[in-house]
């Protein structure tokens, strides 16, 4: 779409444009070519001098069961937030939408963890699940669970799970929601009066109706738990117990950051970039679609 | 509603119910843990009412931070956070509406090109270049400065679309009228452009506010002083060791203090932020 009117500058539109391009070169593209340059180097130990080795940083980490775990790990925490973010907000979104009463108090009260940082999530939750003062920790221990997720992987991972779930379950009911109450009435009055009960009007009008907002969710929330989880796991396991939970965007911080390998952390990012990439033209092409014009 | 099932009613508010209470149930006992002493924390099971220490508690954080953990004021902390979210969403509001307007009302050379670049940055968030970026801040030196905090994150493709999309809609016999009455481009867009942007903006403001105020692996990186933390670092650095050491009570005051801004924005602004969230889509 292009406006008919326009206007005749020969230098305005330049100076316009000018602050975002600046900091979109100086602060996102130089540093992601520096990326992909330093992902051909290879550091001795000492940083005095560098070496190009070709690919050798990538066959490194492809090689590396630390990395692979990582990539394991990362799949497993995106699909575990992803899905049950999803179940968890479709299911209250459905409620609110039915409820005449209440309704907008129970979206203001459902929709505040959103402006929590992830970080901030990761703390609240690992002081209910503190090993040995939470209060959780103190119930489960009632009903004969030992729980210690400082030295446990697999509670490691489900805290991180659902510090990361409680805060994106705001945006997902909110789309939902949304989803929900563009559905004509029409349409459900129909199948009520042929007789559908409310689950099987849930499956046979509504859901099919939700589908391309549960795609797009889906793809929101593989992002938000792939990128936007940061915050959550240096906040609470910091990648531990050995590894566990060390999702793919810690390690890159770990190796480049507190480790100093920056031929494997350049590495690193660049898998990420095309991770990236693969996901924002998914996300684009879906949103194309939806969008009519 | 379709028809009139009361169990299905019931059935309805039992589970909203049930998710307000999961939902909330962290913050209850995070605000619970502020107002209690750090004794009565570590004394399992903690209380579930609310203690007397709710003024001793915030004034300590807010005025001399923990005692074992990082020792930096929360107060200094908030007003950076303050800063930081206010210079983001202020300067990519700024920024992309500059260039919307330009790439929508101006043909010029190049302007697909820069409409593209613009649109990568959705590909390259920091997580995925952390150390050059870093490298490029400290060569500008931008270390442990506001400048520091909010530049290198200033620029926005989903502002620059919105206002692009926005841009689209209005009417061209405006800026032809404009034209005719002899206003230059800059005329137009402070008379005509702005103001029918408001709405716009309020919607993004929410949204930018709170993702600078939680802003979390750009400050990590580039703030090493404690005077220049954010509220989301420095709670970070205050908790130090075994989970029994730490002052919770201290933590969860700051934790209670780093939250509050940005979800009283979120519920007294609901309207633009739930215009925003959908609208921006991100």
């Amino acid at each position: 779409m292009e406006k008919r009117v326009v206007f005749q500058s020969k230098w305005l539109p330049y100076a316009l444009v000018a602050p975002q391009i600046a900091v979109t070169v100086i602060f996102f593209f130089w540093p992601a070519v520096q990326a992909v340059y330093w992902s051909f180097l290879v550091q001795d130990p000492f940083g005095l001098s560098t070496t190009f080795v070709w690919f050798q940083n990538y066959a490194e980490l492809f090689r590396s069961s630390h990395y692979l775990d990582s990539f394991r790990i990362t799949a497993i925490f995106s699909t575990l937030v992803a899905v049950s973010g999803i179940l968890i907000s479709l299911l209250l979104a459905v409620m609110a939408d039915h409820v005449l009463r209440g309704a907008l108090a129970y979206k203001t009260l459902l929709i505040w963890p959103y402006a929590v940082a992830p970080a901030i999530a990761g703390v609240l939750w690992a002081f209910i699940f503190a090993p040995s003062i939470g209060i959780a920790t103190y119930v489960l221990k009632k009903w004969g669970i030992d729980w210690n997720w400082i030295v446990n992987g697999d509670q490691a991972m489900l805290l991180i799970v659902v510090a990361a779930t409680w805060k994106q379950i705001s945006y997902n009911f909110l789309f939902f929601l949304a989803g929900l109450q563009s559905i004509p009435r029409s349409l459900l009055e129909a199948a009520a009066i042929d007789g559908a009960s409310p689950f099987r009007r849930f499956w046979t009008v509504v859901f099919p109706l939700l589908s391309p907002v549960t795609f797009y969710l889906l793809v929101i929330n593989i992002v938000y738990a792939f990128f936007g989880t940061f915050g959550v796991v240096d906040a609470t396991t910091q990648g531990g117990p050995a590894g566990t939970t060390q999702i793919l965007v810690y390690k890159v911080y770990h190796d480049g950051v507190k480790a100093a390998d920056l031929g494997s952390s350049a590495a690193q990012s660049v898998v990420l970039m095309i991770i990236v990439i693969a996901l924002t033209v998914i996300q684009f092409r879906f949103v194309e679609k939806k969008v009519q014009y | 509603m379709v028809e009139n099932r009361p169990w299905f009613d019931f059935l309805a508010h039992a589970i909203l119910i049930l998710g307000v209470i999961l939902v909330a149930f962290p913050l209850y006992v995070t605000f619970v843990a502020s107002t209690l002493t750090y004794e009565e924390i570590v004394n399992v099971p903690m209380p579930l009412v609310p203690g007397d220490q709710l003024v001793k508690n915030y004034s300590q954080v807010l005025t001399s931070g923990s005692e074992r953990g990082s020792a930096a004021p929360v107060g200094t902390m908030l007003f950076n956070s303050l800063v930081m979210a206010l210079g983001v969403a202020i300067g990519k509001i700024v920024i992309s509406i500059l260039s919307a307007f330009a790439i929508v009302y101006f043909r010029f050379p190049l302007r697909n090109f820069f409409f593209w670049m613009i649109f990568v940055t959705l590909m390259l968030p920091i997580e995925v270049r952390i150390i050059p970026t870093f490298k490029v801040a400290s060569d500008l030196g931008l270390l442990d400065s506001y400048a520091g905090l909010i530049l290198p994150v200033v620029a926005s493709a989903t502002a620059t679309f919105l206002f692009r999309q926005f841009f689209l809609t209005i009417p061209d016999e405006l800026a032809e009228a404009a034209r005719i009455d002899g206003a230059g481009p800059m005329r137009f867009f402070w008379d005509v452009v702005l103001p029918l942007s408001k709405t716009s903006m309020a919607a993004l403001f929410v949204i930018l506010f709170i993702v600078g105020w939680n802003e979390y692996l750009w400050p990590l990186l580039i703030t090493s002083q404690e005077s220049m933390y954010t509220v989301v670092i420095g709670i970070k650095r205050m908790i130090a060791g075994g989970d029994a050491s730490n002052e919770w009570n201290l933590i969860m005051a700051t934790a209670m203090l780093a939250l509050l801004p940005p979800a009283l924005v979120v519920i007294t602004m609901q309207k633009w932020f739930v215009k925003g969230l959908v609208e921006t889509e991100k």
